[in-house]
Formats: C-alpha cells, structure tokens, sequence
C-alpha cells in the first residue's frame, strides 16, 4: 500500500465520524470454548484491516458478529455508526459479506444466483438481472453465466461469492478468508480484484491466515490469536515492533549446523535459530554484520550456499506473537506448534519463488 | 409484510429452479410412487380384502397420503446443505425477511406436492381408480393433501435442521414416518390387524388422514374424519413449525 494511505489512516484516527468499524470488549463464547475475549478493534473508513490468525483465533466468530450472524456475549461493535444487535436490520443493507465457503447455490447458474440475491436485497426482478450481468461481466463470469455453479472452479466460485457481496454496492466489504484453499494463479487474480475494490473508496475487513495476504491487501493489521487481538498496526509498525534486520544463512549441503550457529552467535544478543539448512539470526546492528558473518563463517571452517539481510517479515512478527502467546499458557502446546507449523509452511512457499 | 411475502416466494423459485438439476430428488418424486403404487396393486393387492371397494379404490387415498408425507423431505435435505454451505449465513446477511428461508423452503414443497399427487392420480385413474365424488369433494380432498404435506414439511424442516448431514436427514424422516404410514389404514384395512396395532392404527393421524380422504374421494363412511384430519394436519404444522422456528434460530446462532 502507498505509503500516503497509511498516513491518512494516521491523521483520521482522531474524528470518530471517519470510523468505519469500532470494537470495544467484544466477548463470545460457545459453551466452555472462549472464543472471543474482550476484543477492541478500530478501522478507518476507506482502509482496510486485515485480521490475521490461525484456525481458531476467532476471526470468524468476529466476523459473523460483526456482520450480525451472532451476537456477542458482552461488549459492543458499531459499524457504519449502527450497533450490530440493535440496528442489525438496518445495518444488512449496507454491507457486504463474501464467505470463506464461497456461498453459492451450486444447483443454480451464476445469473441465477446474483439475481436471486439481488431481489433479496428488495431490488425487481428485471433490475436485480441487470445488476447480476454487470457484475458477472466485471469479475469476467459472462461467458459461465448461465452453468450451474457446480460446474465452476474455486477461483470462480470465490469471485462469484464477491459479486453477490457487490450486488447491493455495499461501502463495506467483509472478507472471510477470501482466497483460502485456492491455487496460487487464482488467489493472485482474486487479490487483484481486491485491490480494485478497495481502490474505489470501500472499506474492507479481510480475515487471512496468510501473512503475504495481509501484507499486500491491508493498511493495518490486527494479530488475532485464541480470541484476543494481540498486535496491531501498519504492517510496517508491526515489523518495526519485533526490532533489528535479520540475517539468514544458508548452509551447504552436509555443513555443521550447529557449529555455524555458534559462530555465529556473537552477532546477536539472541540465540540463533535454526531451521532445516537455515540459520537465522536478530542481528544487533546492519552495518558491517554480513562481512562479520562470513569472516566467523569461514574460521569455522563452514561452506555457505546463500547469506542475505532482511528486515523481518509478517512472518517474524507471527512467530515472535503467538510464540510469545504460548509461553504463558501451557496447555495450550498443541496450539503453538500449529502456528510454528503453519509459518514454516508460508516459508517454504515464498522460498519457492522469492529468495535468489 | 409485503416484503415478507416477496422474499419468500424468491426462496421457494430459487428452490424450485435447482430441483430438475438434481435428478436423484426428481426420480424420489415421481418413479418411485409410480413404482409403489403397480407393487400395491398388482403384486399384494389381490391378497389383500377390502370389504366395499375394489382394491384400487381403497389403495390410491392411501397411498397418495403416504405420499404427500414424504413430500417434504426435499425440505430436510435442502435446508441441511443450506446450512452447512453457508448459504444460511448468506441469507441471513441479507436485508431479507428471516421468516422468508423457512417459509419459502415449506412452500416450495407445496408445488412439488402438487406434481406429486397429479402422477399419482393419473397412475391410478389409468389402472382403474375411479373417484365416485362430487367435484367439491374432489378438490376438497386435494386440498386436505396438501395441508396434510404442508404440516409435514415443517415435520421435516425440524429433521433437516437438528441432524449433521443431508443423508441421515432423510434416513431419519424415513424410519420415524414410514411405519407410521404402514400401521394405518394406507394399504389394508385395520380390521386385519393384531389387536395391539389395531389399537395403535385407529388413533394413528395417517389412518385419519386416509379415511377422510376415502370419504371425498370414494365415498366410504365419514365419522367425522375430515374435521380430525384438518385438526391433526393443524397440530402438527403448529408444533413442528415451532420447534423448526427455534431450531432454525439456535443452528444459526441468531
């Protein structure tokens, strides 16, 4: 995002008028499951928040109440300046929701779908097919308009599902986990449309398991886990927050991975970490840290395939959060190792393409 | 209101428009019946006395009431994967009538019903049912038909919203409606039963159901049926679209 947005985000902090979506103490639990736990969230009108969290951190929970699906245990949410339970009628009108199921009727053909959402909306019958054409025609459905959507595939069913969250030109748009389960072309066309969408004033809240989603599609970002908002700011805030630039050092095949770790250690008041060929380490300042490295590298006595010096990425930011998260409680183990496992596997994706 | 009335005719389309393109629920429909009634009739029909009807007579008021029954398992099924897709939550983000997904579900129902009890008919006037009514009493007894699957279709509104999946919603429906339509008088008269299932046959809705149908279409002794039929037709929608009514707001968190 240009940096400009981010810092109108800033100076609209102040109105209340420019909130879009104000949170305070949102509770919800079913049965002994917690699910949300006192959650304050704020978003900007013509910004868009990204929630991110692994399976169970309560994103969705927020959003079915947030789009008036549920209702809160305790608390209160306002959005568009209208209470979720008390004005939840009025409030239907003027936002959007596309699912993470990609809510479509599969026995019904894409025209017939938007359509029938569109007279739901209150719209005639000639009008709602108007608006469904103009949509199918926008997110390039035209020419499957009129097969049944069992016959689409994910990415045209999840750009369906958007259209029927469009069809009443909401100003707001609730995204629930929009491209999870898509294949990579797919999510990168669906982020595309995203970015359309956002670029024509609406507000946008998108909930995302996926750290290089939410750095590429939202202006802030909140770090949900087990029910609580444990971070949040500008994606650039958050990789400030966890501080220094790191350094990662890839081993040649067979090397002591141990032993370059501890040559290694001196750069950094941290222990390095140590990831499959991969050595990481919180190194104290820039200047001068890779020639350190590879002078200590090569008095070990230690061949490296690849060195490179990175500021952190959402993904630092993810460990080090819900690392932190499941330090203080312990039964909740099980849950730490799906977020490290979890991180590791968006690693490996963005290794695929992104390291040279 | 007006918009509660639209919305729900919007739903009951849309139900209506995906029904042909699911073969399997269109065969349920209307191969099936035909099949039950030529079985009835020719396989265990001459075996079975009927005092004063032929036994085509006596079987097609019963057998379209078992019929009409379990027309609105179309209704557990569609609602189940409305859940369980998501598309409830679609809806119900919608600035729609709430009452709309469940009305227009149950009306839906209706229109099927309808094609259901014209194959039926037709199958039985060509293998020799003859009505020996006055047209009142005819149309009289549709309409008992069709009030009797509506109240069932709120029957299985409730099965589709409390069971996990589309298949046991309709296993469901089936084992607790099917033995009640066979413990009645659908096929045979309940003369011919042990004392305990005579017992139990004679308070039975269905027997009800089907003797009042009997009565307008061919003419047999009424004893006040109709008027219980529509009670129990009555009872029933009230209660189970109660219970589908607070199902449909638990399993949706509203």
């Amino acid at each position: 995002m240009p940096a400009a947005e981010v810092s109108v985000t800033h100076a609209a902090r102040q109105s209340p008028d420019t909130c879009a979506i104000e949170v305070r103490g949102l509770c919800k639990s079913f049965g002994e499951v917690k699910a949300l736990i006192g959650v304050d969230l704020d978003v900007q009108r013509g910004t868009v928040l990204g929630l991110l969290g692994p399976n169970g951190a309560g994103k969705t929970t927020l959003v079915r109440i947030l789009t008036t699906l549920l209702k809160p245990d305790s608390g209160r949410a306002n959005v568009l300046g209208l209470d979720v339970v008390k004005d939840a009628a009025r409030l239907r009108s003027e936002i959007g929701l596309a699912g993470q199921y990609a809510a479509v009727d599969e026995n019904l053909t894409g025209l017939e779908n938007l359509t029938m959402v569109g007279r739901l909306y209150g719209d005639s019958r000639a009008g709602a097919k108007a608006r469904a054409q103009e949509l199918l025609a926008r997110f390039d459905l035209t020419e499957a308009a009129r097969r049944p959507t069992k016959t689409y595939s994910g990415g045209m069913r999840r750009r369906l599902d958007l259209a029927a969250a469009l069809v009443a030109k909401p100003p707001l748009l609730f995204l629930d986990e929009p491209t999870t389960g898509l294949d990579p072309r797919s999510r990168l066309d669906l982020w595309t449309v995203i970015e359309e969408l956002v670029a024509e004033g609406r507000t946008a809240l998108l909930t995302t398991q996926y750290l290089d989603e939410a750095d590429r599609l939202a202006d802030t970002i909140a770090v949900t886990d087990h029910g609580r908002v444990i971070a949040s700011g500008t994606p650039d805030e958050l990789k400030d927050r966890i501080g220094g630039e790191r350094l990662e050092v890839r081993i040649e095949d067979g090397g002591d991975l141990q032993a370059a770790a501890n040559a290694l250690a001196p750069l950094s008041d941290e222990p390095p970490t140590l990831d499959g060929e991969l050595v990481r380490v919180n190194v104290r300042q820039r200047r001068g840290s890779i020639v350190e490295a590879v002078r200590r590298l090569s008095e070990a006595g230690i061949g490296v395939d690849d060195l490179l010096l990175r500021r952190p990425t959402l993904d630092d930011v993810f460990i080090a959060l819900t690392g932190h998260a499941a330090e203080t409680s312990p039964e909740r183990a099980d849950a730490k190792s799906e977020g490290t496992e979890r991180a590791g596997r968006l690693r490996d994706r963005r290794g695929a393409g992104g390291r040279r | 209101m007006r918009r509660a009335i639209s919305d729900t005719l919007v739903i009951a389309e849309r139900n209506l428009i995906r029904l042909p393109r699911a073969p399997e629920l269109l065969i349920a429909f209307t191969v099936q019946p035909i099949m039950f009634v030529l079985l009835f009739r020719y396989v265990f029909g001459g075996a079975i006395s009927t005092p004063g009807f032929s036994y085509v007579d006596f079987l097609i008021p019963g057998i379209i009431v078992q019929n009409i029954a379990f027309g609105g398992f179309v209704t557990a099924i569609g609602l189940n994967e409305d859940v369980h897709r998501g598309l409830i939550d679609r809806f119900r983000s919608l600035p729609m009538a709430r009452s709309a997904v469940l009305a227009g579900r149950t009306l839906s129902d209706i229109a099927t019903n309808c094609l259901s009890i014209a194959i039926l008919l037709c199958t039985g006037l060509i293998i020799g049912f003859k009505f020996s009514a006055s047209v009142p009493e005819i149309i009289g007894g549709i309409g008992l038909l069709l009030l009797f699957g509506y109240a069932f279709s709120w029957f299985f509104a409730f099965v589709g919203l409390l069971v996990s999946t589309p298949e046991s919603a309709n296993s469901v429906g089936f084992i607790l409606i099917f033995p009640l339509t066979f413990i009645s008088s659908a096929f045979v008269p309940v003369q011919s039963m042990p004392s305990v299932l005579r017992a139990f046959a004679k308070v039975n809705p269905f027997t009800i159901t089907v003797d009042a149908m009997r009565h307008l279409w061919v003419g047999a002794p009424a004893g006040g049926y109709v008027w219980q039929a529509v009670l129990w037709a009555g009872g029933i929608m009230v209660i189970f679209a109660l219970l589908a009514v607070a199902r449909y707001q638990r399993a949706t968190g509203g």
